[in-house]
Order: C-alpha cells, then sequence, then structure tokens
C-alpha cells in the first residue's frame, strides 16, 4: 500500500496533490462535454490533473470514460468546455499534436502495430523525435544511422523496464496477451508523454498479473515522473494505485476524492450497486 | 536458346509490371484503395520524358529524372485534392473517384498531346548484347529494366523495414487511429506513399516506352490493369508479393504469346489469375508474409 497523499485546494478550488501544488497541473478539463447523436455523452466534466500525480477514472459500463479519453486525444473534437494541457489551450490541435504536447494513451482492446517487430512498434512512435530526412535514409547517411541507433537503443531500454528486452525482435501480434499490454504501455511512453493515458491496463488479466501490472505503473511512475490517468473497473487496483479518483456515471461526475472517500460515498456506492429499498 | 530467350523477355516485361504494381500495392496497404488512375501516371511520365528528350534535347537520363519529379508531384496534388476529401468516405466512392481520375488524365493527354502515337525514343539505345556466339541476344534496354527493378525493390525494402517513414508507413498500414496517437502524421505519410507510388511510375513509364516504343494517352491503361492483377496475384499489400506477382505475369505473358498464340495472351494471363485466386484468395504472399505498406 501507499503512503496517503496529502491533497491540497488551491485558490482556483482545484485540488491537487501536495507535492505538485507549486507546479501548473499537467491537465485541467474545464466545463468539458460532448454530444454524440444527440446524446450529452459527457457533460460538464470539471478535472484537474496534478504533475506526478496518479488518478483514476471509474464508473458503470457506458458512463463515458473511453469517450473522456477520446476527448483528451482529440479522437473526438469536444462540443463545449476546454483542455489545457501543460497549461496550453488544446482547442483546434489534432491526434498528433496533442500527443506531441504530451499526452499517450493505451486501448482499451489492444491496438498494436501487430505485423510489426516489438522493436519496431516502439520505434513507430519515436517518429517526432528522429530528424533525419529522406535522402539520408536512403543514402544511409551518418545522421541516419546514428539517430536509428540511438532510436534502437531507446527502445531496448524502455522493453527492458517490462523485462521485455529479449523479446524485440518478436512480431507483435504473436506476444501472449499480458505482453502485448504490456507493450501498448511501453510504445506510448516512446513518446515522451508528460500524462499517461491507461484504458483498462489490467483487462483479462489475472491476479498475478494485475498484482505485477500495478507495481509497473508505480515504477513507471517513480522513474518517469509523470501523471497517469487511468480507466479500471479492477477496484483492488484502483484502489491500490491511485491517489485520487474521479466516479462518472451517465456521463456526469458524480464523486472526486481519495479512495477512502470514494469507497464512502454514498453517490458512489448507488451508481455501482443501485438505490438502497426504502423500508 | 529461344527458350532462355523468351524467360529473359519475360522478366523484363515483369519487372515493369512489378515497379507498377509496387504503385497499387503500396497505396492499397495504406490508404486501403485502388489507385485506377496509376495506369495513367504512368502515361504521364512518359510523356515527359518523351518531350524532355525528343523536344528539348536533354539527357534521357535527366529526362527520366524530370518525369519522375513532375509524377510524383502529381501523385500528390491527386491525393491531396482527389482521394483526401474522401478518406472517411465509402470505399466505392473513392473507387469511381478514382475511375474518374483515370479518364481525367487520359482525356487531359488527348487534349495537349493529340491521339497521334509518339515514338518513344529508348533511354539507352536499341543496342543489344551478343551471348553464346550470337544465338542468346539481350537487349541493353532488357538488361537495364532488371536492374532497374532489383535495385528498386532492395532501396524500398530497405526504406520500409530500416527507416522511420518506413515504419510510419507500416504503422499506418495497420492502423491509422493508433499511429495517429503515437505521434505519426497520417496524412504526411499517405501523401508520401502516393508520391513514392508515382514516382516509380514514372520510371516504369520510361522502361515500358523504351520496350515497347509507342506513346499514346491510352499507353498506361493496359499494363495498368495488367500491373493491378500482379498486385492482387502476389497477394495486394505485400511488397514481396508486387514482385513475385510482376515477375510470374509477365512470364506466364510472354511464354502464353510464344508457345500459345499472341491473340490470347492475355486471357492466358487474367485465366492464370483467376485459377490463382480460386485456390488462394488472398494471392501468393497475401496472408503469412504480411508486410502491408
Amino acid at each position: 500500500m501507499r503512503a496517503k497523499t496529502k491533497y491540497v485546494t488551491m485558490p482556483s478550488k482545484t485540488i491537487l496533490p501536495e507535492r505538485d501544488a507549486a507546479r501548473e497541473p499537467v491537465l485541467e478539463c474545464v466545463n468539458l462535454g460532448i454530444t454524440l447523436g444527440g446524446i450529452k455523452a459527457v457533460e460538464d466534466f470539471n478535472f484537474t490533473l496534478g504533475r506526478t500525480e496518479i488518478a483514476g477514472l471509474i464508473g458503470p459500463n457506458g458512463a463515458g470514460k473511453t469517450t473522456v479519453f477520446n476527448l483528451l486525444t482529440k479522437v473526438y473534437q469536444p462540443t463545449t468546455g476546454t483542455i489545457l494541457l501543460n497549461g496550453k489551450d488544446t482547442h483546434g490541435m489534432n491526434t498528433m499534436q496533442v500527443n506531441k504536447a504530451g499526452i499517450a494513451r493505451t486501448f482499451q482492446n489492444i491496438r498494436l502495430f501487430k505485423n510489426l517487430s516489438v522493436a519496431d512498434n516502439v520505434k513507430a512512435a519515436m517518429n517526432n523525435d528522429m530528424h533525419y530526412n529522406m535522402l539520408s535514409s536512403i543514402l544511409r547517411l551518418p545522421n541516419y544511422k546514428r539517430e536509428e541507433i540511438a532510436a534502437h537503443r531507446r527502445a531496448l531500454k524502455l522493453l527492458s523496464i517490462f523485462d521485455m528486452q529479449d523479446m524485440a525482435d518478436v512480431r507483435a501480434g504473436s506476444l501472449p496477451y499480458g505482453a502485448q499490454r504490456r507493450l501498448e504501455i511501453v510504445r506510448a511512453l516512446a513518446t515522451n508523454p508528460s500524462l499517461l493515458l491507461l484504458d483498462e491496463p489490467a483487462a483479462g488479466m489475472n491476479p498475478s498479473e494485475t498484482a505485477d501490472l500495478m507495481d509497473n505503473i508505480r515504477k513507471i511512475h517513480e522513474m518517469f515522473q509523470i501523471a497517469i490517468l487511468l480507466i479500471e473497473h479492477d477496484m483492488s487496483l484502483v484502489m491500490n494505485i491511485c491517489e485520487g479518483i474521479c466516479v462518472l456515471n451517465f456521463g456526469h461526475i458524480i464523486a472526486k476524492g481519495t479512495p477512502d472517500e470514494i469507497q464512502s460515498n454514498p453517490a458512489v456506492v448507488e451508481a455501482y450497486l443501485g438505490r438502497k429499498k426504502e423500508a | 536458346m529461344i527458350f532462355l530467350n523468351f524467360f529473359i523477355s519475360g522478366i523484363s516485361l515483369g519487372s515493369i509490371y512489378a515497379i507498377i504494381a509496387l504503385g497499387y500495392t503500396m497505396v492499397y496497404g495504406i490508404a486501403k484503395m485502388l489507385n485506377f488512375a496509376h495506369g495513367d501516371v504512368i502515361m504521364v511520365g512518359a510523356y515527359v520524358c518523351f518531350y524532355a528528350v525528343s523536344r528539348y534535347g536533354m539527357n534521357p537520363f535527366v529526362g527520366v529524372v524530370l518525369a519522375m519529379a513532375v509524377c510524383t508531384s502529381l501523385g500528390i496534388v491527386i491525393e491531396r485534392f482527389a482521394y483526401k476529401p474522401l478518406r472517411q468516405a465509402p470505399s466505392l466512392a473513392v473507387l469511381i473517384t478514382a475511375i474518374g481520375m483515370s479518364y481525367f488524365l487520359q482525356n487531359t493527354a488527348l487534349l495537349l498531346w493529340s491521339s497521334n502515337p509518339k515514338v518513344f525514343p529508348s533511354i539507352i539505345g536499341r543496342g543489344s548484347f551478343k551471348l553464346f556466339e550470337g544465338k542468346l541476344s539481350v537487349s541493353h534496354v532488357t538488361v537495364l529494366t532488371i536492374a532497374t527493378c532489383v535495385i528498386i525493390m532492395i532501396v524500398l525494402s530497405l526504406f520500409i523495414s530500416k527507416t522511420k517513414l518506413g515504419k510510419a508507413m507500416r504503422a499506418c498500414s495497420e492502423d491509422k487511429g493508433a499511429a495517429q496517437l503515437m505521434g505519426i502524421n497520417v496524412n504526411a505519410t499517405i501523401s508520401l506513399t502516393f508520391a513514392i507510388g508515382s514516382g516509380l511510375a514514372a520510371i516504369a513509364g520510361a522502361l515500358l516506352c523504351s520496350a515497347y516504343p509507342t506513346l499514346m494517352p491510352t499507353t498506361g491503361s493496359l499494363p495498368g490493369i495488367k500491373a493491378f492483377t500482379a498486385a492482387v496475384f502476389g497477394g495486394i499489400g505485400s511488397i514481396p508479393g508486387a514482385f513475385l506477382g510482376g515477375l510470374m505475369l509477365g512470364v506466364i505473358e510472354i511464354f502464353a504469346k510464344a508457345y500459345i498464340s499472341s491473340q490470347l495472351s492475355d486471357a492466358v494471363v487474367f485465366g492464370v489469375l483467376i485459377v490463382v485466386l480460386l485456390v488462394k484468395p488472398s494471392g501468393l504472399l497475401g496472408k503469412q508474409l504480411q508486410e502491408k505498406v
């Protein structure tokens, strides 16, 4: 169990972990909302994430959790509200640009480049860091070789976080399920994010794999000092790892707080288990 | 010896098909569309080369480079204005647009350059190597064609497997959404694919017209369709497949011309395609070697 994180309320009424209070939050959503097919899939989503905070986004199925991720990564353009990433308004940016600005994510259903090798999956995500042009790659000039070697080294180093460096040449699609999930996280890290979004990282994992995953998420958090926002149904993982939790139901935030506060919040209990019958 | 002669001609014709098929297969792999205007880009390349060499007296190789530059730009422009607005449209709409673009290019060529066939000057003359005391004669164009095809295949394979742009292309061909979320510029990658395919089409045009010197606005159509067949034959989306499919189609066509009937050769070619697709619908290298680009 991690030590309980102390939260402080900022003058702007947002709540941040004490250690991040002096720094600009990595993410600030103000009145974020989207209407999909006439339905308000997410509405009035106000949310702040500290620079090194690990937070969870939970809620029953269809609550709009993945929609929030899609809004943050501009797969959907929001109908209302603003998203500030590292203090910068992401209005008008596309998916690629918000990735450059510091958001990386994994997917609920794994979306690796299955026919590429493990190392190539990671290197494909480093495109923004490589600057040689087409001519030098065709003529194999020294700057091409230098950058490719550096990228390969970095890919192996990232893979070694999850002990996957020996699988570098394996086709990604032929990896076992758990390894594919880990590779997705490595690939996301390769883009140098300041905010990592994990969409159900423990889905389909058995308890021991989930325990490993928790250790790995902590490890990443310590190594890279980045903010992590995760969607997860596995409550033991969420309660163990997240410092702050935000609960969504029918597109609205119904509760925010520390794991202890959330567990004893009547609105959350109701959303998950239904209303208690009045005697 | 005659057999060997036919075989070499077949490989040479097949090399041209392979170069054209690369354009089809790369664009299909990444944009999931059949660019039927590809054959007409070949024709434009051949005309540019023809005018550069015959009218303006340029060195043939400079002419080819110029044709490549023109076709590369043409490919990017076609993608930008005809296909990009239809990125989200159903594939049938894109297919019809591609056929429309093909007719547009043919008719523009008709307007600009008239329907009179032009005699294309070979880019390296009409000489030939005599082997086995003159029993086997291999023209310079044949050697150049085969060599060009091999070089293109090697360079392209290295480019796709070893460079960041190549990785971006493979990533986009598998999952554009995920690629974009990993910071890959999908639009630029698709443009690049069209640019490479069209640049190769210019080379194919110059080689094709060096071997078969009649140049008309419809010159690109039939080789275009046959190269498309070659791409399907080898497994569309697969680069080694395009290479193999192109070579096999060329050899089959020449053998059919030589040993069966020159009128029936096209029927034989397409007949073989039907048989292959009945036995293996994904093409020769369709599934096992899923190196889609």
